[in-house]
């Protein structure tokens, strides 16, 4: 086993009053692509420039790549590369420009930056925007331009905060191409997102974090099995009716979670359950039967949606 | 396995924790470039305007020398050439410590970049300061060259020295609004009010277009609270020698010194807990 590329034990970050991580454990060993996933303000942000070294921590103990960060953030920053959750490319400067010089932040010799940001170009599928301005492309394009800057340093991780919000579905998915392309290459990734797609798409592991402490942990398929069925059976009775209904459905499953729009019922074979819905003689406006997912996850351990 | 990661990370940030200053000053000389040309042209005809104007006109229409130095009676032009040189690096102070820093923090956000870099905040700030140096003395050396054409330097000799005196008074100047940028959250037009109650009163009060002692007691104090006009009189001393009872120089530059480190140290500070805050 070697030994972990992070590892925290007691991590606490607290903002006077507010605790915002409130003593979560983990370690990431090399290789690995890691997940927080939660929703907003869950703290997963805060953990991130705690790991990135540009926050110091209030407890608890934090090694980085084998050094604390406290004392050796430019070493630790040295072999990062970050993603932040706004883009801070320079718009002023053209695409090609903006990894040249951001390389040159690492003490990096200008002609391998140039060497470097040719490959990384053609890696983020970017090269006929080489001189273009930043403000030309768009909010994919410069997603992966992002990404690009953070691997011209070859990063030994790279950390990516809600990498894919705000995209449009293709492309959040060719996003996705380009990140599961480092995976296979054996670059850690660390990444925060509240969408449960991108967590079963990118994570090897993940915690769910809610409110500065960690729910749980696991892939997302051990965790879907833990937390949750097999299937879920969605029924629309109409918002003022759908309370009622699950009452009456109470004997069905074993567990009925009931939110604004709609009763989710949580059982292993989603036809049966339906079907024996319809025999209560309940008519819902819509059903759907679909596989568990990390939404399920997290509703089951928080008793709230990811996305409010 | 560990302790390769570690020692590469180690011999990683050797350059970085050394130069990390001129690399932020190296990424603000190539965004400057964007509006290179307005900075050439700026730098030259900005003088040359005021050269033409105060030659040919304001200095015609005086029909005696209102300022001296240590030789006795000056020409006007003489008098006024430091303080213009002076105001030109002041001017380029006022542009670069005020939206540059608000927009990197804010707007473009690319200091938050810089930051998740190996550079150090104390290292944004002083490449930042760098960069703003090295164009505050392009402007300077320029301006000196093109008073020394029109004919309005004493010693050319002495005088050489006055670009680095205007660098000083825009370091003096700037340093404590680059402070202040750094601490503003929201721009609700703060930069317009340093423009109009402090750049312009400094620019009219600090014994740029006739001698401080012109003024009332009352107003004099501006002056000397001004680095233009500590500026100015290490300048004209520097041209043409400074009359009887004048400050000394060492005085003049002490002030602008003190104004400098102080900003520095402020604008240092606030630059680390901002962008180590959170």
């Amino acid at each position: 086993m070697t030994a972990p590329v992070i590892a925290a034990h007691g991590l606490t970050k607290r903002f006077g009053d507010f605790t915002a991580v409130d003593g979560i454990d983990f370690e990431v060993p090399p290789g690995e692509s890691f997940g927080l996933l939660g929703p907003n303000g869950a703290g997963k942000s805060t953990t991130m420039r705690m790991v990135g070294a540009v926050s110091s921590r209030t407890a608890g103990e934090l090694s980085v790549l084998g050094l604390d960060p406290n004392t050796h953030g430019p070493e630790i920053r040295s072999l990062l590369g970050v993603v932040p959750q706004e883009d801070n490319l320079d718009t002023e400067l053209r695409v090609r420009d903006n990894l040249i010089v951001y390389g040159r932040y690492f003490g990096i010799p200008r002609s391998v930056c140039a060497t470097r940001a040719d490959e990384l170009l053609g890696f983020a599928q970017l090269e006929e925007k080489r001189n273009a301005k930043v403000d030309d492309l768009s909010g994919g394009m410069k997603r992966r331009l992002t990404i690009a800057r953070a691997l011209i340093n070859e990063p030994r991780i790279l950390m990516l905060d809600e990498p894919t919000t705000g995209l449009d579905p293709q492309a959040r998915h060719v996003l996705w191409d380009r990140l599961f392309r480092l995976k296979e290459r054996g670059t850690t990734l660390v990444l925060t997102t509240h969408y449960m797609d991108e967590a079963e798409q990118l994570c090897d592991r993940l915690v769910v974090v809610d409110k500065g402490k960690i729910m749980a942990e696991g892939s997302p398929s051990s965790l879907i099995r833990q937390y949750s069925t097999r299937e879920v059976v969605e029924l629309r009775f109409g918002s003022d009716r759908n309370a009622d209904a699950a009452v009456r459905m109470a004997g069905l499953v074993e567990r009925i979670e009931v939110l604004p729009d709609r009763v989710l019922l949580y059982a292993d074979d989603g036809e049966a359950v339906l079907e024996r819905v319809t025999d209560l003689g309940l008519h819902p406006t819509t059903s759907l039967v679909r596989r568990s997912s990390l939404e399920d996850v997290f509703l089951r351990l928080t008793g709230r949606s990811l996305i409010e | 396995m560990t302790t390769t990661i570690t020692e590469a990370a180690v011999a990683a940030a050797v350059r970085p924790r050394r130069f990390g200053a001129w690399y932020v000053a190296e990424h603000q000389l190539r965004g400057m470039k964007a509006y290179g040309w307005t900075i050439v042209v700026g730098s030259v005809g900005n003088p040359l305007l005021y050269l033409l104007g105060i030659g040919l006109g304001l200095a015609a229409f005086l029909d005696q020398p209102i300022a001296s130095g240590a030789d006795g009676l000056v020409d006007y032009v003489w008098f006024v050439a430091p303080a213009l040189l002076a105001t030109a690096a002041v001017t380029v102070a006022m542009d670069e410590f005020t939206f540059v820093i608000m927009a990197g923090f804010k707007w473009r956000r690319i200091f938050w970049g810089m930051n998740a870099s190996p550079v150090a905040p104390p290292q944004i700030a002083a490449g930042l300061v760098l960069s703003v140096v090295v164009r505050m003395l392009f402007t300077t050396t320029i301006y000196y060259l093109l008073i020394l054409a029109f004919g309005a330097v004493g010693d050319p000799l002495t005088g050489a020295l006055m670009p680095l005196v205007g660098v000083l008074a825009g370091l003096a100047f700037g340093l404590p609004v680059m402070a202040f940028s750094a601490s503003l959250k929201e721009d609700k037009g703060q930069f317009a009010l340093v423009q109009r109650f402090v750049f312009t009163p400094l620019f009219l009060f600090s014994g740029t277009f006739f001698p401080l002692t012109t003024l009332p007691v009352w107003l004099q104090w501006i002056g000397w609270v001004s680095p233009l006009w500590h500026a100015s009189e290490i300048g004209r001393s520097l041209s043409y020698g400074s009359p009887p009872g004048a400050w000394p120089v060492g005085w003049h530059l002490a002030v602008l010194v003190v104004l400098a480190v102080v900003g520095w140290l402020m604008a240092r500070r606030i630059f680390v807990r901002r962008l180590r805050a959170g």
